[in-house]
């Protein structure tokens, strides 16, 4: 392997937080592409503006793993317009850092969660 | 925690017989095989014994050996070697190379270096198996063609190539016949003179040898451009102080495998045979490479909707070390060419898994990898979008 994972980033790899699906979902966004190897689909459910509940599946390497554990944790309670900026430097510190050839894989998540929320208000129109 | 090493493709553990026929060549015998002294000269007998050894596995003579650094410096003397020359010649041949789209990168990678020099390159397709076609050969041979590269057996999906056929072919036309050994050596019989094989490279600590060392099998009367210059060692061709101690183990890794190989042979295909067997019961579950004309100890799958890198860390945190041809896990962040060469579209290399078995591996093992894989796959196809079942 090109560089090892730090002990944070092997255990939300190992011990994913927020896995799954959320069948009533009020926005769902898929992002990444199988062909390079990710894939990331995001739910949540939104209440006062916040995100109340947010679950993913991912299709990719550890790191892809791990980023969509952190990053829907930091997102988790948030209003929508904070969990807009969620950005890919902020999933990679919360990790303790990422090897430079996997910091690709944070934006994944940050991404996701963006099209989660457009597809939530969007359909709110 | 109990740790099973099923990565002995990647490398070997050195035989404690190959550490012990090593060490007096550190201090005791330490002498320069090069120099005229008692010092050098029982250096220099004891690596003239290793070549010995060494092209005993190869059914070729001591003086056809040569000692390098490893597999990828033996392709690369090999075939620059061969191509340098041909290009001084004033007879030469031509410019064109033949070979494969599944060979190892110290293979590609040099020929790859050649074409950027004028040189013209033909890469043969390979079937879904990873075995290239004799037809494809033939009609790729013109009368610019000198050399043809390509592996005796697939270091990712384990395929054996029609070797036979490729030298009785490279023979036909006058055409020189190079092959990457590495994987090969020890785990199949090979015999150059038979299989009208030119040049083959071999490498030291994928037969339970040290590392850093390896041989280049010349045939007698083939003449290469040396890509070192020194002190004129190995004919001129390979200049560099002898590494005594590797050239020490090396051979006696030879020896032993020569004497093993039927042992290590039968034991290693039971086992493949059954982790096969077993693996293959998850569900969407591929095998990839030919079902026989593989290597008695790769065994490599690939699993719908999980990603290799994934595989190699889970099965990891279990005591499984494996490998994978998945994207995430290179340095190039792309999809094996190996994988991509067979028909295997991205999504099903990127959930690819490599166990290649070794001496060292038992039926427990076995056992325990068809207990743990399927949980392992399981549990990342529950993370997995692409996963619907």
């Amino acid at each position: 392997m090109a560089d090892n994972y730090n002990e944070k980033v092997k255990d939300h790899f190992l011990n994913p937080r927020n896995v799954g699906e959320i069948r009533d979902a009020d926005g769902i966004g898929t992002v990444g592409n199988p062909i390079c190897g990710d894939i990331m689909t995001i739910y949540i459910k939104v209440k006062n503006n916040k995100i109340k509940d947010i679950k993913f599946k991912t299709f990719g390497c550890a790191a892809a793993i791990a980023s969509s554990s952190i990053g829907t944790e930091l997102v988790k309670g948030k209003t929508l317009d904070e969990a807009m900026k969620l950005s890919r430097d902020d999933v990679a510190n919360e990790l303790g850092g990422l090897p430079a050839i996997k910091l690709h894989c944070s934006n994944l998540v940050s991404d996701a969660v963006r099209e989660a929320i457009k597809d939530y208000r969007k359909r709110k129109k | 925690m109990k740790r099973i090493y099923m990565d002995y493709s990647a490398t070997t553990p050195v035989d404690k017989e190959v550490i012990n026929e090593m060490t007096p060549y550190f201090d005791k015998y330490f002498g320069n095989p090069s120099s005229i002294h008692s010092y050098g000269r029982e250096a220099y007998e004891a690596i003239e014994k290793s070549r010995s050894k060494i092209a005993g596995i190869l059914n070729a003579d001591a003086d056809e050996i040569i000692f390098t650094s490893g597999g990828t410096e033996s392709d690369n003397l090999g075939i620059m070697g061969v191509a340098y020359l041909n290009k001084d010649k004033r007879n030469s041949k031509g410019n064109n190379i033949i070979t494969s789209t599944i060979e190892h990168p110290a293979v590609l990678e040099t020929c790859k270096h050649l074409e950027k020099q004028g040189f013209n390159i033909k890469y043969l397709p390979v079937d879904n198996y990873g075995l290239i076609r004799n037809e494809d050969l033939e009609e790729a041979i013109s009368k610019d063609t000198f050399l043809i590269t390509i592996m005796y057996a697939n270091n990712e999906i384990g395929t054996i190539e029609p070797i036979n056929e490729i030298g009785r072919i490279a023979n036909k036309y006058d055409v020189l016949f190079h092959t990457d050994g590495v994987q090969a050596v020890c785990k199949t019989p090979i015999d150059v003179e038979k299989s009208n094989i030119d040049l083959l490279s071999i490498s030291s600590h994928k037969i339970y040898g040290p590392k850093g060392v390896g041989a280049l099998y010349i045939k007698k009367g083939v003449k290469i451009h040396p890509l070192t210059y020194g002190g004129g060692h190995e004919k001129g061709l390979r200049s560099s102080t002898y590494n005594t101690p590797g050239i020490i183990g090396l051979g006696k890794a030879c020896e032993l495998g020569k004497s093993r190989l039927k042992k290590d042979m039968s034991h290693l295909k039971n086992l493949r045979d059954k982790l096969i067997k077993n693996t293959l019961k998850i569900e969407s579950s591929y095998l990839n490479g030919h079902p026989t004309k593989r290597l008695v100890n790769n065994a490599h799958f690939c699993f719908e909707a999980t990603e290799g890198e994934s595989l190699n860390l889970m099965l990891d945190e279990k005591g499984i070390a494996s490998a994978t041809g998945s994207a995430c896990s290179s340095k190039k962040l792309q999809a094996s060419h190996v994988l991509t060469a067979i028909g295997l579209n991205p999504e099903k290399a990127h959930g690819s898994l490599r166990l290649t078995l070794g001496r060292g591996n038992t039926e427990q093992d076995v056992k325990y990898v068809a207990k743990v894989l399927p949980e392992v796959v399981n549990n990342l196809r529950k993370l997995s979008p692409l996963w619907n079942r």
